[in-house]
C-alpha cells in the first residue's frame, strides 16, 4: 500500500526497476574486481564521496549534481562506502556463482567475519542467507560488511540481519 | 521505579557515566550520573508522568527536552516551575512533580539575589550550529564574543546528530554532527571565546547604541546584566505539535526530544515508536532509535511523497520499516501513557478514508511535523517580524547580512527561518563577519569570509531541496529593501 501511484523512487524509498539499471555496473568489470555502486540520484548538496575517492573514480561535477562514476579507475577500496553521508554506496564482486556485496553498516552486535546472516532486499525483507567475509571499521565507527550471496541476486540485496 | 533505561552500548555513541548522584524525588532516592538532566534522570529510572494539566488534569510527560516547553515543570529545592530538562542532577536536590501542574511560591525566598554586569562587544544568544560558528568568525577577527545558552551542554542540536553530514568538504561533509560540534566547540575554546551556560536571555533593551540583555541563571539565584554592541540571535527552533486525540499523553514525544533522551543522554526512549513525518528529521530519527535500540514499526507521512533524501528513507527501508505515505495518526491509544496508536489514510483532500484505521502497538509517538522559528527575542526587543510559510513561521524581517530592523540585532539559523545545520553554519559566519566588520575589526578579511559563505550558501540552495528556504528567504529580503 506505500508504493502507490507517482515516482516510485519518492514515494517508497525504493528505486525502481529503471533506476536500479541506471546505476547497474558493467557485468563484465563486476566479474574484475569488487565494484563501487552508488545509488545516489537526487541533487543533494554533497560532495563526501568525491573527495573521499582515492582513484578519481567519482566524478561531482557540481556540489548539488549527483555522482557519476568511472568504473574503470573504481578499485573498490571501499572507502566511499564508509564515508558516505547517506550511506548510499555498496560495493559489488560477481564470483562465479556468487555475489559478495559490500553493506554500510551501523548497528550493534557488530558482524564477525564468517558469521552466517540474513541477507535483506531494499525493503527490508529476508531473500537469502549471507556469509560475512569481511568487515571493514572506519575511525567514526561506520562498517563496511561484505557478504557473500547467490550472484543473481547482486543488484537486491542491500541489507542485512543478524 | 527501580527500571533503568541507560543504553549500555551503541553503535556509534559512547556514554561515559562516571560519577554517580542520588536526589530526592517525592521522598525516594533516585540514582543518577553527573551530567544527566533532572528530567532525564527520572525518565532513565521509569517515571513517564512529569506533571498534569491544570483545568483538566491530565497527565504530561517528557516532549521536547530543550525548555522549550513546559511539559517537565517540577518543584525544585521548593523553586517551582523549574525546567527540569535543562537543569543538571545533583547529590541531595529534592524534587517534587506539581498538582494539577502548578507549584506553589515559597514562602521565603533569596533575596540575595547576585547581579553581574558584563560588557561585551558581541553577544551571541543560542549556542547551536549558527551561534558557534557566528562567535567563532567573530573572535578570529578580534571582536570580543559571548555565547548565552540555556542549556548545560553547549552545541545545540548538533551534540545529538549522530549521523553524517552532507556537503561541501569545507562545511565538514562526511563529518557526524557531534563531531562537527566537539570541532566547533574546541575552535571556540582555542580562541578564547566565553560561554554563559545554563542561562536564559529573557528580555532585550535598547539604551542608545546598546543592547541590555536580561539574563536569569537556571541553576543558580543570579541575573546577569549584559550589554552588547552587537547581538546575533540564533535560538533555534521550537517542535511543532500535530492535533489528534489524546496528543498530548505521555510518550508523544517531539523527534529533538526523543534525540536529546537517547543520544545526549543515552537513554532509550521506548521499546516500539511510530514515526509521524518522512521529512528528513523523521527519516533520522527513526535510524537513531533503531541504532538505540527501539523497534520502529512505521512511519507515516500525510503528504504522497517522502519529503527528506531518498537516501535517508533508503536506510530506513532496507531494515524493515514501512513507510505509509498519505496516512496520518487519527488518535494516540492510552490511559495514562501511549499504549497504542491509530493510523488511517488519507484521501486526495486530506481526509481520512474511513475503514482504513489501523492499530499499531506502539509505546511512543515521535511526531516530525516540522519547526517553527524561535522568534521571541526579536519580538519582545520590537523587531519587526513576517510570517513566511516556507520559513516555518513568524522570523525578523532580515538582508541578506542577516541584519534585522533594529539596529545591532543579528539573527541566524533556524530562528531566522527553518533550514538545516550546514546553512545555519553558513549563516552563522555571515552574521558574525559582518558584525565583526562593522565594529572595524579587520575589514578585508571579514568581507572574504561573508562573501565566500554567501556563494557557498547560494549553492546549497540551489539544490531541489533548498528551494523552499530560498524562495522564503527571497521574500524576506525584498521586504527588509522595502523598509530600507
Amino acid at each position: 500500500m506505500e508504493d502507490d501511484g507517482g515516482d516510485p523512487m519518492k514515494e517508497a524509498g525504493i528505486l525502481s526497476t529503471e533506476e536500479v539499471k541506471k546505476v547497474t555496473p558493467p557485468i563484465d568489470r563486476a566479474e574484475k574486481g569488487p565494484v563501487a555502486v552508488i545509488e545516489c540520484l537526487e541533487e543533494i548538496p554533497c560532495d563526501a564521496c568525491g573527495w573521499a575517492c582515492p582513484s578519481g573514480a567519482i566524478i561531482k561535477q557540481g556540489i548539488t549534481i549527483p555522482p557519476k562514476i568511472d568504473y574503470e579507475k573504481c578499485t573498490g577500496c571501499g572507502q566511499c562506502v564508509l564515508i558516505c553521508p547517506g550511506l548510499a554506496i555498496f560495493l559489488i564482486e560477481l564470483v562465479g556463482e556468487k555475489a559478495r556485496v559490500t553493506i554500510p553498516y551501523e548497528l550493534l552486535p557488530e558482524p564477525q567475519v564468517g558469521q552466517e546472516v540474513t541477507a535483506l532486499d531494499r525493503k527490508g525483507s529476508p531473500v537469502a542467507k549471507a556469509k560475512v567475509l569481511k568487515v571493514l571499521k572506519s575511525k567514526d565507527k561506520t562498517m563496511a560488511v561484505t557478504i557473500e550471496i547467490p550472484r543473481k541476486l547482486f543488484m537486491e540485496v542491500r541489507g542485512m540481519r543478524l | 521505579m527501580t527500571l533503568n533505561r541507560r543504553i549500555e552500548k551503541h553503535p556509534i555513541l559512547e556514554f561515559p557515566r562516571r560519577k554517580p548522584v542520588v536526589f530526592t524525588f517525592e521522598g525516594k532516592k533516585i540514582r543518577a550520573y553527573e551530567g544527566e538532566s533532572i528530567a532525564a534522570a527520572l525518565y532513565a529510572s521509569g517515571l513517564k508522568i512529569f506533571t498534569w494539566s491544570y483545568k483538566r488534569n491530565r497527565p504530561r510527560g517528557w516532549f521536547c527536552g530543550v525548555g522549550k516547553c513546559s511539559s517537565c515543570l517540577m518543584t525544585v529545592n521548593g523553586i517551582p516551575n523549574v525546567r527540569t530538562c535543562i537543569v543538571p542532577v545533583r547529590d541531595g536536590l529534592n524534587v517534587q512533580r506539581q498538582k494539577q501542574g502548578l507549584g506553589t511560591l515559597p514562602s521565603s525566598f533569596n533575596e540575595n539575589l547576585e547581579v553581574e554586569k558584563l560588557d561585551v562587544e558581541l553577544a551571541v544568544i543560542g549556542g547551536g550550529p549558527a551561534g558557534l560558528s557566528a562567535a567563532i568568525t567573530a573572535k578570529r577577527l578580534g571582536c570580543s564574543t559571548v555565547v548565552i545558552d540555556e542549556n548545560f551542554k553547549a552545541g545545540g542540536q548538533l551534540i545529538k546528530q549522530t549521523h553524517k553530514f552532507f556537503g561541501s568538504r569545507e562545511n565538514y561533509a562526511g563529518v557526524r554532527g557531534i563531531e562537527i560540534a566537539n570541532m566547533l566547540l574546541k575552535d571556540l575554546k582555542e580562541l578564547g571565546g566565553s560561554w554563559l551556560l545554563s542561562s536564559t536571555v529573557v528580555a532585550d533593551y535598547i539604551e542608545g547604541e546598546k543592547h541590555v540583555l536580561l539574563v536569569p541563571s537556571v541553576v543558580e539565584p543570579k541575573v546577569r546584566v549584559i550589554r552588547a554592541e552587537k547581538i546575533i540571535v540564533s535560538t533555534g527552533a521550537r517542535e511543532n505539535m500535530l492535533i489528534f486525540p489524546n496528543n498530548d499523553l505521555p510518550g508523544v514525544y517531539g523527534a529533538g526530544g526523543v534525540q536529546t533522551l537517547m543520544n545526549v543522554f543515552g537513554i532509550k526512549p521506548g521499546e516500539r515508536a511510530l514515526v509521524v513525518g518522512a521529512g528528513n528529521v523523521g527519516l533520522i530519527v527513526a535510524y537513531q532509535l533503531i541504532q538505540a535500540g527501539t523497534s520502529v514499526e512505521a512511519i507515516v507521512e500525510a503528504m504522497p511523497r517522502i519529503g527528506g533524501y531518498f537516501v535517508h528513507a533508503a536506510k530506513v527501508r532496507r531494515l524493515g520499516v514501512p513507510i505509509y505515505l498519505r496516512h496520518s495518526i487519527k488518535r494516540a491509544i492510552g490511559k495514562e501513557f501511549v499504549e497504542a496508536a491509530e493510523i488511517v489514510q488519507l484521501d486526495e483532500n486530506w481526509n481520512p478514508i474511513q475503514g482504513t484505521e489501523r492499530k499499531i502497538e506502539v509505546d511512543m509517538i515521535v511526531l516530525a511535523v516540522g519547526l517553527t522559528p524561535a522568534s521571541e527575542i526579536p519580538a519582545q526587543a520590537g523587531c519587526k517580524l513576517a510570517y513566511i510559510p516556507e520559513l516555518g513561521g513568524q522570523v525578523a524581517i532580515h538582508d541578506q547580512d542577516l541584519r534585522t530592523t533594529i539596529s545591532g540585532m543579528y539573527v541566524a539559523g533556524d530562528s531566522s527561518g527553518i533550514e538545516e545545520a550546514t546553512t545555519a553554519m553558513l549563516e552563522g559566519k555571515i552574521a558574525g563577519a559582518d558584525a565583526a566588520l562593522s565594529l572595524g575589526y579587520k575589514p578585508d578579511e571579514a568581507k572574504r569570509i561573508k562573501d565566500k559563505a554567501k556563494r557557498n550558501i547560494s549553492e546549497f540552495r540551489r539544490s531541489p531541496f533548498g528551494e523552499k528556504p530560498r524562495k522564503g528567504k527571497e521574500r524576506i529580503w525584498r521586504m527588509m529593501e522595502a523598509i530600507q
